[in-house]
């Protein structure tokens, strides 16, 4: 017979990880499905300019790595590795067995904190060329494009935030957006229009990558006149959102856009199973609103184990 | 803990030129936070293959010329190489049982 965990997150994101704070500090006996690249997006990051509590900013895998040690600290075990798909749909409550790999785990409850991955562009030649000049990760990719000249795909802050940086390394970094207007913050776009190395291209979408063995050029298309042309480029940098991750939950009933439909504060629609984080938030998406629903569904959490 | 490190100088001898057995490098840089979740899950495995496989690391930044070689434009990647020959290979961080099925694979074929 397997342990019996309280509390099985799955998911260590801001999210996940404040949620095992609480739930550990209300001596809950809490196992995290940290997952194969644990921390969440904020490992994809540099500066975090906007986490209250450090003035000078933060490094993102530093601010995971102290969240991390925290919820251990307090008594939170980890798996990093991925929680293989489980269906849930004949389940009415608890508790839940899920595996990772050859292990399983029963938990009277369950936290979907899984937040949500870079989007694709969906275009061809987009898997082949991945890793080849293709990135979803400027910060862990930008140094590899050092006097080269690159595009960013994208029209929000992440898109700013990664051209920006990118500037550090590239020659000249284009900006390529479907629209003619922007939904990153004020700040930001004009910090990337006043870069002198940033030219925008607007309305206008890839809609192929080619390459022998690394990127060469894109096929770009103006989304008003519908004419294509050619742009010979060495690496695209793909800054177009996220897609919830929640393929491995079957059952758990979704919204609009494929995130988990919260039924009051961070409910599912299945008794013991809860939510938190970018995986529900389909509006919000910040490191501090995650780690803020995370400590929502904890004391959600304790309130339900308390009265089961 | 496996610390072994491979550099542009050592890489022929050390990683080509190794004929007992094979050899999986993992291509990192201190600034890059995916290379820190994947890093000791590789040292792990190291010692878990120790005496069947050799595992080491480059480090991109100090040497661009093995990197630029093997057309390294995204890290971590993990390149395994059997008598000097790059056998399999994987980009971004993967799980624990991911790799060792990796590991496996490569020591079965």
């Amino acid at each position: 017979m397997e342990t019996m965990y309280d509390v099985i997150i799955v998911g260590s994101g801001p999210s996940g990880l404040t949620a095992a704070i609480y739930t550990t500090r209300a001596s809950l006996k809490t196992l995290v499905i940290a997952g194969a690249k644990w921390g969440g997006q904020l490992q994809l990051t540099t500066d975090v300019e906007n986490f209250p509590g450090f003035p000078d900013g933060i490094q993102g895998p530093d601010l995971m790595q102290a969240m991390r040690k925290q919820a251990e600290r307090f008594g939170a075990e980890f798996i990093d590795d991925n929680m293989t798909a489980t269906d849930f749909t004949t389940q009415t409550k608890g508790p839940f067995t899920v595996a990772v790999g050859s292990k399983t785990f029963q938990g009277k409850v369950i936290l979907i904190a899984t937040g949500a991955d870079a989007k694709t562009l969906g275009v061809t030649g987009e898997a082949a060329l991945t890793g080849k000049g293709i990135s979803y990760c400027a910060t862990c990719d930008g140094a590899f494009f050092r006097n080269k000249n690159i595009i960013v795909v994208g029209g929000g802050d992440s898109a700013m935030e990664e051209a920006n940086f990118l500037t550090l390394f590239a020659s000249s970094v284009t900006l390529v957006h479907r629209r003619d207007e922007f939904k990153a913050s004020q700040i930001m776009l004009e910090r990337a229009q006043k870069n002198p190395k940033i030219k925008f291209l607007m309305n206008s979408q890839i809609t192929e990558v080619t390459g022998q063995n690394h990127v060469e050029a894109v096929k770009i298309q103006n989304t008003t006149t519908k004419e294509t042309t050619e742009m010979p480029i060495d690496g695209v940098f793909v800054a177009i959102g996220h897609t919830p991750n929640t393929a491995i939950f079957k059952g758990v009933e979704l919204k609009e856009g494929g995130y988990v439909n919260a039924m009051h504060t961070t409910h599912t629609n299945i008794e013991g199973i809860f939510v938190s984080g970018d995986v529900t938030d389909n509006h919000y998406q910040q490191a501090i609103t995650a780690a803020g629903w995370g400590c929502m569904a904890a004391l959600d959490i304790e309130k339900y184990l308390r009265e089961e | 803990m496996s610390d072994k490190t491979f550099t542009d100088a050592d890489f022929q001898q050390e990683v080509l030129e190794e004929k007992s057995m094979p050899v999986l490098v993992d291509f990192w840089a201190p600034w890059c936070g995916p290379c820190k979740i994947v890093g000791p899950v590789v040292e792990k495995l190291a010692e878990e293959f120790k005496g069947k496989v050799k595992v080491g690391k480059l480090n991109v930044d100090e040497n661009p010329q093995i990197s630029g070689q093997f057309g390294i434009m995204s890290i971590p990647t993990l390149l395994f190489f059997k008598n000097g020959q790059v056998v399999k290979s994987t980009i971004g961080a993967q799980g624990e049982e991911a790799l060792r099925g990796m590991f496996t694979e490569v020591l079965s074929a």
